[in-house]
């Protein structure tokens, strides 16, 4: 099934919709900034329609809101792609449970995540990054940036945190890079099995020979007691393997791109490293690069903003565009490394917020400061216009970044 | 200011302790602890925002 941008029978405009620029929001989204209000009728792909929220505010508001149900399975839960089906034959991780099911399972993860932990990460991710720079670099120009770079950085990480071996990245990034990308509900499933199949055997493992790391920690103290079962713990193991490194791989790209078409915020970058932490909110913000995770179905009547939601319908909360509200962000179109804004919503809000963000943010700063170091002569080995982006239905990036320097 | 954080709602976020390290912490597990309830003058601003970005509705600020 194709997308498609003009305005399908429902008369609600189609939503999502293919960016073709790497770092401006699909041009057909002005219709629903140039509109009154902040919650607009979309229609999905398949023809069905959602209702999507697209200012700042309401955006909070739903998605602390418990009657905003994360419960894929549900039948009016909104989904932005046939790929997203390939899950509803599954048990979710926690980022499918509401509460009072989801809190218990989040918390058994967070002691790994503190903005205390991960600070302690710094010097290994330093020597991650430098050690992958170092090898692009000896390689010598021109180099894909993704494979060199973007994806193995945030991969070995999270292989580290969660006691994976890296040994094995070969297969998980290419079924986790099919499980987030497969056109249809058939490759996700088959994606899904493999990634099942690896991780069971890893806890498998680790009950018999017990080893470090996040993975090994939920069997002592979660699995082995009984408070999860196995078939839960792989899927927590999918989930934090998935998202912990295809987000920050495919921010890393983005960031690139983007700052080599903005040379003079580069450039401030450049001249005042102190600027990176800041730098990473505004890219962050401005790339926003996970519009279906806000996809929500409500459970009771909710009347916001003069309007009802329906028991039953679907909510897309865009983040993308809520973190271009013109209310909260002053010139939001603009990319400015000195706004510092992190009220923005890239990581979502309410109970789902990304439980990974502070690492995110950590590799990010590392990698920038890194890449600003080694190689101050980088750019783009092919036009922007040039670049295969992914389309709007998942992970927004790109498969391939040719550089040179 | 007084600043209070319900630790069982809580969702480990860190934002808080991101934003404002002189007033809020989180436990070897995770969950948030407020380190100066009564925050000075020069955490005050911190503490706002703090509350303002907490996700999960934990942390509350009175004035």
């Amino acid at each position: 099934m194709t997308e498609t941008t003009t305005t399908p029978p429902s008369g609600a405009p189609a939503f999502p919709t293919d960016r073709t620029c790497p770092y401006r929001l699909p041009e057909n989204y002005d219709t629903f900034r140039a509109e009154e209000g902040t919650l607009h009728r979309v229609t999905l792909y398949d023809g069905r329609t959602a209702w999507l929220a697209t200012g700042h505010d309401i955006a909070r508001r739903l998605l602390a809101d418990p009657r905003m149900s994360s419960d894929r399975l549900h039948p009016g839960f909104p989904a932005t792609s046939e790929r997203i089906k390939g899950f509803r034959d599954r048990r979710p991780a926690f980022i499918g449970l509401d509460p009072p099911e989801h809190g218990p399972r989040r918390r058994m993860t967070i002691s790994e995540f503190t903005v205390r932990r991960i600070k302690g990460m710094r010097p290994d991710i330093e020597s991650i990054v430098h050690g992958f720079l170092d090898e692009m670099i000896a390689a010598g120009p021109p180099a894909d940036l993704v494979t060199r770079f973007a994806l193995p950085v945030p991969s070995m990480v999270i292989c580290r945190l969660l006691g994976v071996p890296y040994a094995d990245h070969d297969f998980f990034q290419d079924a986790s890079r099919r499980l987030i990308q497969s056109p249809d509900a058939a490759g996700t499933r088959a994606a899904r099995d493999e990634l099942e199949e690896y991780l069971g055997g890893l806890v498998d493992e680790l009950r018999r020979n017990p080893g470090s790391g996040l993975l090994q920690t939920l069997v002592t103290e979660q699995l082995e007691p009984g408070t999860i079962d196995r078939e839960e713990l792989v899927a927590t193991a999918i989930l934090l393997l998935v998202a912990g490194h295809e987000t920050t791989a495919s921010m890393t790209s983005l960031s690139v791109i983007t700052l080599l078409e903005h040379p003079e915020q580069l450039a401030a970058l450049r001249e005042d490293r102190s600027l990176i932490p800041g730098a990473v909110e505004e890219l962050l913000r401005y790339l926003s690069i996970a519009d279906f995770v806000g996809s929500r179905v409500a459970t009771d009547d909710i009347e916001i903003d003069g309007q009802l939601i329906r028991a039953g319908e679907g909510v897309i909360v865009a983040s993308s565009l809520a973190n271009r509200d013109s209310s909260v962000f002053e010139g939001p179109d603009t990319f400015d490394v000195r706004r510092g804004a992190r009220n923005h919503l890239a990581f979502g809000y309410g109970v789902h917020q990304c439980l990974g963000q502070n690492l995110a943010r950590l590799e990010l700063e590392i990698i920038l400061d890194a890449l600003l170091t080694r190689l101050p002569t980088l750019r783009l080995a092919a036009p922007v216009e040039e670049l295969t982006l992914r389309p709007a239905t998942t992970i927004q990036g790109v498969n391939e970044l040719p550089v040179t320097w | 200011m007084r600043v209070t954080a319900d630790r069982e709602v809580c969702v480990g976020a860190g934002m808080c302790a991101l934003t404002a390290p002189q007033v809020f912490d989180q436990d070897e597990d995770g969950v948030v602890t407020v380190l100066a309830a009564e925050p000075g003058e020069d955490a005050r601003a911190a503490a706002r925002e703090a509350g303002s970005l907490c996700p999960s509705g934990a942390v509350r600020i009175t004035e």
